[in-house]
């Protein structure tokens, strides 16, 4: 796996080390995520506080491990909603075609057409910040928008002989749709979802920096850049920094992890002819 | 051709038709009305009555039934052109945007021009050293561009250089026509915190694109024929590379705009995304209305124009 995907291991184990940090992150943080000391405020990276502290003593190792369980969970839901949105309305508007294709398909232009950025801020401002309201959102947004590709594979699939015979055999719709055509595009719904799951990650961030996303006291990588912290930067650069630069490394880890699982799952995306498929079944027969 | 294009700009009237319906009854749907917001700014708490309520719900439209509201904003907005006025400022919306966008579109079009300057020559480099070390590290490369936070980037770069060299970015607006390289100067950081985020992106398409075309026959005829690098590369395999990146290129402009949002916050530029995100936040619905669906409505022609650029660039496509 190392000498194949060196960077798809790289992503791989800093996925899996998102994952624990978000689920472990009690124990692991040295501090609580709020815990505040007064004396110790806008410290330089030092034993005690590794990353320093910010403008109200918290310490910023504890709130950017905190940050990655709220990372991992918007990450995670997010993406499940969007996902299961996606699969929902693509492989509909791709069986059912017609004219009721051709109006969900104008509606998902619209959606297409409005910034997500600015359609989440404007959702937000309407039910409130919040971590669910948060996931919600950013749910159905990217849920509406990925539809796209699922419902230009079915259309493919659609054709396949072997839907057709079941049409004509009479199946019901729902066993059709569940037995014939979603195990097909099985591979490529995997491959949406870990692509999402970095976009969701970002999107997050990018609303709580702008304070339509998860309210302050609960460390988000994102509202850790704004609000008050904006003022200390110059004085207390790391504040600055380490959000920042977890966040980007947690996306490109994840980026990479995705790009490795594309490669694998996805045959026609493979290099050369076999090149990938033979090396990688080589070892497990000499076994 | 002309079918073609009617056809789709048949198609484009649904489409504007949702957007209109998702803005209106989102801005409609916020809780925290303005008219709470607007009496706790002007009256005084003891003093509200009904009657002050009623009144103002009148003067501003909002007590009639929310299908009739969609209509009359329909027919002032789209059949009318008029986008009503700032609840807040009393201003004429159109006069706000007016003022804005032409910082917007200064910082978009030298964000996508920084994107196709990186993405361009690393994409096409990767392409002709597939799988060699300079290949890995522009690869790795452009994710980090995919990766690195257009937020923080801006951050970093407002934070370090004060640190440093006690550098700040000027803070009112320099106009082109008063001093174009002041004007510039002031915009081209933002331009390129903005752009880099499209870059990563851009070049990866590129690649696909660049490496896919290279293994065609008429590439191999135009070597074989001893034609030099650069004109095989550039004549010959760039072209017809281009079309799923000019898609892209449209399918991004939400992103940019969405970044565009970001990064007038950082640099407290003056224009459509600050003006949006003071709106939304103080619940002012005409502008904000107004400012998503003019970037709306542009963003539904320009990926118009896109699916006609095709057969310009690719004498193939025969529109039917």
């Amino acid at each position: 796996m190392w000498k194949e995907k060196p960077l798809g291991t790289v992503g791989a184990v800093i996925t899996l080390i998102l994952l624990l940090t978000g689920i472990f992150a009690n124990f692991l943080a040295p501090y609580g995520m709020n815990a505040v000391n007064g004396t110790h405020a806008l410290e330089r990276p030092s034993a005690h506080f590794l990353l320093g502290t910010d403008n109200l003593g918290r310490d910023m190792l504890s709130r950017i491990i905190f940050g990655a369980r709220v990372s991992v969970i918007v990450g995670l839901t997010a993406t499940l909603i969007s996902t299961f949105i996606s699969t929902l309305m693509g492989v509909l508007s791709a069986y059912i075609g017609g004219t009721f294709d051709l109006l969900l398909q104008r509606f998902v232009d619209a959606v297409l057409c409005i910034p997500n950025l600015i359609l989440l801020m404007l959702i937000i401002s309407m039910i409130g910040p919040g971590l669910w309201q948060v996931i919600v959102c950013l749910g159905i947004a990217n849920g509406i928008g990925g539809s796209r590709m699922i419902r230009s594979l079915v259309i493919g699939i659609k054709e396949n002989m072997y839907v057709q015979s079941a049409v004509a055999l009479g199946a019901p719709t729902r066993k059709i749709l569940l037995q014939h055509i979603l195990p097909n595009i099985m591979a490529p719904i995997i491959i949406i979802f870990s692509m999402t799951v970095p976009s969701v990650i970002l999107a997050e961030a990018g609303l709580s920096f702008l304070g339509f996303g998860i309210p302050p006291p609960t460390p988000s990588w994102g509202g850790m850049l704004s609000g008050n912290a904006e003022r200390y930067m110059v004085q207390a650069p790391w504040m600055a920094f380490w959000p920042g630069f977890a966040l980007a490394l947690v996306v490109y880890g994840v980026n990479m992890f995705g790009d490795a699982l594309r490669d694998l799952l996805d045959p026609r995306l493979r290099g050369g002819v076999g090149h990938y498929g033979q090396r990688i079944l080589k070892p497990r027969r000499d076994k | 051709m002309r079918i073609y294009i009617f056809r789709r700009l048949l198609l484009t009237i649904p489409t504007v038709f949702f957007v209109t319906l998702i803005i209106f009854l989102t801005i409609r749907f916020i809780p925290g009305s303005v008219i709470d917001l607007m009496l706790a700014q002007y009256g005084s708490p003891a003093g509200i009555t009904k009657i002050d309520r009623q009144s103002l719900e009148h003067k501003l439209g909002l007590d009639v039934p929310i299908y009739i509201q969609y209509g009359r904003w329909v027919d002032n907005t789209i059949l009318r052109g008029d986008l009503g006025k700032s609840l807040w400022e009393n201003t004429p919306v159109i006069d706000e945007i007016k003022a804005r966008w032409p910082v917007t579109l200064e910082l978009g079009i030298l964000a996508l021009l920084v994107t196709q300057l990186i993405a361009f020559p690393i994409g096409i480099y990767s392409a002709l050293r597939q799988d060699s070390w300079g290949d890995y590290f522009t690869r790795s490369f452009a994710i980090l561009c995919i990766a690195i936070p257009t937020f923080w980037l801006g951050i970093l770069v407002i934070v370090y250089p004060a640190i440093w060299w006690g550098y700040s970015p000027p803070i009112t607006l320099i106009q082109f026509t008063v001093n174009p390289i002041g004007n510039l100067r002031m915009f081209i950081v933002p331009a390129v915190v903005l752009g880099v985020s499209g870059a990563g992106g851009n070049m990866r398409i590129i690649r696909t694109m660049m490496l896919e075309v290279l293994r065609q026959d008429y590439i191999r005829t135009a070597w074989a024929k001893g034609l030099r690098e650069r004109v095989v590369v550039m004549r010959h395999a760039l072209k017809n590379a281009l079309i799923p990146v000019v898609t892209m290129i449209g399918y991004q402009l939400p992103v940019l705009v969405g970044g565009a949002v970001i990064v007038e916050n950082i640099f407290s530029l003056p224009g459509l995304g600050r003006l949006l995100t003071n709106a939304v936040t103080e619940r002012d619905y005409p502008v904000v209305s107004g400012c998503i669906l003019i970037i709306a409505i542009v963003l539904v022609l320009i990926n118009l124009l896109v699916d006609l650029s095709y057969g310009f660039l690719d004498p193939r496509v025969h529109y039917k």
